[in-house]
């Protein structure tokens, strides 16, 4: 465990002065600022920001993680060189880039907040859902990531595949859930959607949110399903389950790639 | 030192090692050549544990390289490339691979005084030319005293006041009893600080033994001839 946080910890440093980050983290910080101003009070901003969070962070997370980790190749052999296991260098390597992601988005989100006084406006349950939601956007998106560059040599294609899997889950998987729909109209759905969106992580994230939010209007079909089935707070904790389900699996699948790729 | 038993590797249908063996014997600097795509790097890889065999086995000091990771804290490893992370300094670059092997000084940092590079140190890696960076690669690959060291194309890029300067260092530590195993294209390089050479070929050693006894076959003066003169009978053979 001490050698995982040692690498994750010089890893961390380097990330955080990339230029990219500091970028993203002070667009992120205007988002939020320009909603406070425009938008009004706390729990409204906060709305806003779902749409924000909900495509931006698992953009750029899974986008910077690979982009990242392909270039640190040569320095993860380095680190596979010295006396220390596979496992802790993976485990050193996703830290050390979900740590920082998710830093900068509470950061960039909490400042603002505490600027405009949102604070005392939001519900404070809404907003840490908020928070934890964000953070466990960028876990998942970096696991996947990490899962992609270890199973895959190819730089290009490695990156295609997560831009191709982003778009998959953002716009894509929408319309394929609507399309069933309008096909089995005349058949009972609701388990098959419920377990749809299951799989879908960003899909997760916002039924999630939402619920929190307690806006029936904005939870469409599936979170109206969901809250049916499972009720307001049992339908959080399903969601919470899942979204912990969609961090472990990819990340075991990429530490057993990891393990028996050849550098 | 190192012996690899019937070692094979194959990636998809290329069968890069097959049933490879050979000793490399303590406090000699050996000399790993080959056309290109012979293998030499996949081996080096293969002791290092990067790489991970399909069949074989390998020992180090008599004892079989398996699960345990302590091994390699006895291995400096100077890959072709170096690459480092962009935002980090090299000063911070050495605090973290000695935290990471849990070293104790005192350190062997005869190379940065050498090189007299101090002043590079502190700027991100980012900013620096490819030849300080070779240089950061040599000051790690003997930080930690490590009795055996793997050095791949150890001279790229270097300019020839700090290639002479590596050199030296390197013909210093193998007489202080070090175990050098040594990658280069560059034969006259080889000539001057290989005690034996293995020759790759087609995934096996074609020929080891000490540079002298290669000439000898070879009835070349130089090794760039009598390893030249190797390969021709490769193709012949």
């Amino acid at each position: 465990m001490r050698t995982t946080a040692k690498v994750a910890g010089y890893e961390l440093r380097d990330v955080l002065r990339s230029r990219w980050l500091i970028g993203y983290t002070l667009f992120f910080l205007v988002v939020t600022d320009a909603l406070f101003r425009f938008g009004g009070g706390g729990e409204k901003a906060l709305l806003s920001l779902v749409n924000v969070v909900l495509f931006l962070i698992p953009l750029v997370a899974i986008v910077f993680s690979t982009v990242y980790l392909y270039a640190a190749r040569e320095f993860t052999e380095l680190l596979l060189t010295q006396p220390i296991r596979r496992r802790q260098v993976f485990a050193g390597l996703y830290l050390g880039l979900a740590l920082p992601l998710s830093l900068s988005f509470v950061a960039a989100v909490l400042i603002p907040f505490i600027v405009h006084g949102g604070i005392a406006t939001a519900r404070p349950g809404t907003f840490v859902a908020f928070l934890l939601t964000g953070v466990a956007l960028n876990f998942i998106f970096t696991a996947l990531a990490i899962l992609i560059v270890a199973r895959t040599e190819d730089r290009l294609k490695g990156l295609g595949i997560a831009v191709a899997l982003w778009l998959f889950l953002a716009v894509l998987y929408d319309g394929l859930v609507l399309l069933l729909i309008s096909i089995m109209a005349d058949h009972p759905l609701e388990r098959p959607l419920l377990a749809m969106m299951l799989a879908n992580p960003m899909d997760l994230a916002r039924v999630g949110l939402l619920l929190q939010f307690d806006v029936a209007a904005l939870l469409g079909y599936t979170g109206a399903l969901l809250q049916k089935f499972f009720g307001r707070s049992m339908g959080v904790a399903v969601t919470a389950a899942a979204m912990a389900g969609w961090i472990i699996l990819p990340f075991l699948a990429g530490m057993r790639a990891f393990q028996k790729k050849d550098f | 030192m190192i012996t690899v038993r019937e070692v094979s590797k194959s990636f998809g249908k290329l069968r890069v090692l097959d049933r490879l063996s050979l000793a490399i014997k303590p406090a000699r600097i050996t000399g790993l050549v080959g056309p290109n795509a012979a293998g030499k790097t996949t081996l080096a890889k293969i002791i290092l544990g990067l790489t991970r065999p399909d069949s074989g086995s390998i020992e180090i000091n008599g004892a079989p390289m398996g699960a345990d990771d302590s091994y390699r804290s006895r291995i400096g490893y100077m890959p072709q490339l170096a690459r480092f992370p962009d935002n980090l300094s090299a000063r911070e670059l050495l605090g973290m691979l000695t935290d990471l092997r849990g070293a104790t000084p005192p350190l062997d940092e005869e190379l940065i005084d050498r090189f007299a590079f101090e002043g590079a140190l502190d700027k991100p890696i980012r900013v620096l030319s490819g030849g300080t960076r070779q240089k950061v690669n040599a000051v790690i690959t003997f930080l930690f005293r490590p009795e055996l060291l793997i050095l791949d194309e150890p001279t790229a890029g270097l300019d020839p006041v700090a290639s002479g300067i590596l050199k030296d260092k390197v013909l210093a530590e193998k007489r202080a009893g070090k175990t050098f195993l040594l990658t280069s294209h560059i034969m006259s390089e080889l000539d001057e600080l290989a005690d034996d050479v293995a020759f790759i070929n087609e995934g096996k050693v074609a020929f080891i033994g000490a540079v002298g006894e290669l000439k000898k076959i070879t009835r070349q003066n130089s090794l760039e001839r009598a390893i030249a003169e190797m390969m021709k009978r490769g193709v012949a053979a």
